[in-house]
């Protein structure tokens, strides 16, 4: 018998806590689409998504309507493009993320991930391809996303790689002048990438995934804080077990989503991923979660306590909840997608360092952060060096998705709107740190004992 | 198939009939009704029984939505599946 009080609960938290599920992502293995003819290659592209994708859109709708939760973002990720494109003679493949875009119009999902490259140990012939293409794919497309992978605990970090990655980054902030740099928002440099991730722009279906699979992302920073509100003032063991529990709320939702859609396509459920997904809207932020522990203002000292706490008690909670979890599962920071970290950078009290300790302890790293358009780009290479770092060493993903906004420099905002929300432009150390990422090379791989 | 019904608004007279009539008029049987009023507000509960519809599952919503904006007040239909999974544990 139903509870009466349980379906308020549930009620509540769809209607004033902003619970949904962010994302349905239909991973796509494109492996049998090589071609020596980069156009036959395309071709058999885009006939196979918008095959196996036709119904994801509907369906999504569907199960939205049925068990009454909003799903945000219906969504693609397919093999790392380079993979493929380089069996072709072609020598720049902005055509194959031209195919992807028109065929995630085509299905009508809002973005599509895996214009991809895994570099982290060296270039093969098409990684260098593909990632000298990224600059003009994100300008003239508009659903594609893009990652490389630069580093894993594995192999260590590819510093040739990281050193383009900063000129590549600048040159696709450049190409997309004209709305705020939006390119970059689709660009994640990763160490550590995930093969079964849902979230985009850093989504890519690996090549030890299936032919294709569904995963699901669910959300809910809304609930968690609303709960804490009932705690105040409670020890941390109190907060944890808080926290524990409405993860595990959160995600059996999600497995509900995850389950009913596997089974409505035809596809078999990969993973479902725990991360707690802020928008910009009010009432769905991390941020506010962290203040809501007692830190005045997000990045006060405390903050990468707090942080720690929430990101292991969300993974506590969700993983009974799901028979598969997997993706990034943690707490995501994006600064523009995050209206208490937005607060907090007008504030003063979060700056860029705060959040490079912030990011070795939550899932991913420093996300949607806009930097002054002149930043040069040995110093985000160098802040993706250390980002990579922290991932490399401690053995988790790490990422990069930094905005060079062309024309802007601190004091000024941009806006990128939708789920991609607003930043302020936010200072980055004014030192030179061109020589240490000209040197090029690798960071060997860390050892795996000794460990301090 | 059950769905769970919530209604949720100021309280007026005449919220129940309609409704019911709605449910009637799809061949919706009332498995069971709760409901309280909290500050003048009225919160009803149907659990309902969607076998034997006349019309399929968004038709109905739209329909329900549609009284519900007529009298000015909330009415919601979902799966009870969302509940079973985030509150039980089978």
């Amino acid at each position: 018998m139903h509870n009466f009080n349980n379906i308020m609960e549930t009620i509540q938290m769809i209607e004033k806590e902003k619970l949904d599920i962010r994302t349905i992502t239909m991973g796509i293995s494109l492996l049998d689409c090589c071609d020596f003819d980069g156009k036959k290659s395309r071709t058999k592209i885009y006939d196979k998504i918008t095959k196996y994708a036709q119904n994801l859109v509907k369906v999504g709708e569907d199960i939205e309507s049925e068990i009454g939760i909003p799903i945000i973002n219906k969504r693609i990720s397919v093999t790392p493009i380079a993979l493929i494109a380089q069996a072709s003679n072609d020598k720049d493949y902005v055509a194959f993320a031209k195919i992807l875009d028109e065929a995630a119009k085509a299905v009508g999902v809002n973005f599509i991930g895996g214009f991809s490259a895994l570099v982290h140990k060296g270039y093969s012939k098409g990684d260098k391809i593909l990632i000298d293409s990224i600059p003009e794919a994100l300008s003239v497309t508009e659903r594609v996303c893009s990652s490389v992978n630069i580093g894993n605990t594995r192999s260590g970090i590819n510093m040739d790689a990281v050193r383009d990655m900063g000129k590549i980054i600048k040159r696709t902030a450049y190409l997309t002048r004209e709305n705020n740099s939006i390119g970059c928002a689709k660009l994640v440099v990763f160490a550590n990438a995930v093969e079964d991730n849902p979230f985009m722009a850093g989504a890519f279906h690996g090549v030890g995934e299936a032919e294709s699979i569904i995963n699901v992302g669910v959300s809910g920073p809304g609930v968690v804080k609303a709960a804490l509100e009932k705690v105040k003032g409670e020890s941390f063991d109190i907060v944890a077990e808080t926290i524990k529990k409405t993860a595990f709320k959160l995600t059996r939702v999600g497995e509900l989503v995850a389950r009913e859609a596997s089974k409505r396509l035809d596809v078999p459920f990969g993973i479902l991923d725990l991360s707690l997904a802020p928008t910009p809207a009010i009432g769905d932020s991390v941020g506010r979660i962290l203040e809501e522990m007692g830190i005045e203002s997000c990045g006060g000292h405390g903050t990468t306590a707090a942080l720690a706490l929430l990101n292991d008690a969300v993974k506590k909670g969700g993983v009974m909840a799901s028979s598969h979890v997997g993706g990034l599962s943690g707490a995501f920071i994006p600064v523009s997608e995050d209206e208490g970290m937005i607060n907090a950078v007008q504030l003063g009290s979060l700056n860029i360092e705060k959040l490079e300790a912030m990011t070795c302890v939550c899932s991913v790293g420093l996300d949607m952060i806009a930097i002054p358009g002149d930043t040069p780009d040995t110093t985000i290479s160098a802040i993706i060096a250390d980002e990579a770092a922290i991932g490399v060493i401690n053995n988790k993903t790490t990422a990069v998705r930094l905005i060079p906004v062309f024309g802007k420099t601190v004091g000024d905002e941009a806006e990128f709107g939708g789920l991609l929300g607003r930043a302020p432009i936010m200072a980055v150390s004014k030192f030179s740190s061109s020589d240490f990422v000209n040197r090029g090379g690798r960071i060997p791989a860390p050892i795996h004992s000794f460990k301090n | 198939m059950k769905s769970v019904v919530t209604v949720i608004g100021k309280d007026k007279i005449g919220i129940i009939a309609k409704v019911s009539s709605v449910l009637a008029e799809n061949h919706i049987n009332i498995s069971d009704i709760s409901q309280t009023i909290l500050q003048d507000y009225f919160t009803m509960i149907m659990i309902v029984d969607l076998t034997k519809a006349s019309s399929n599952f968004k038709t109905i919503q739209n329909k329900l939505e549609a009284v519900g904006q007529d009298i000015g007040i909330s009415i919601k239909i979902q799966h009870e599946n969302i509940f079973n999974s985030m509150h039980k544990i089978s």
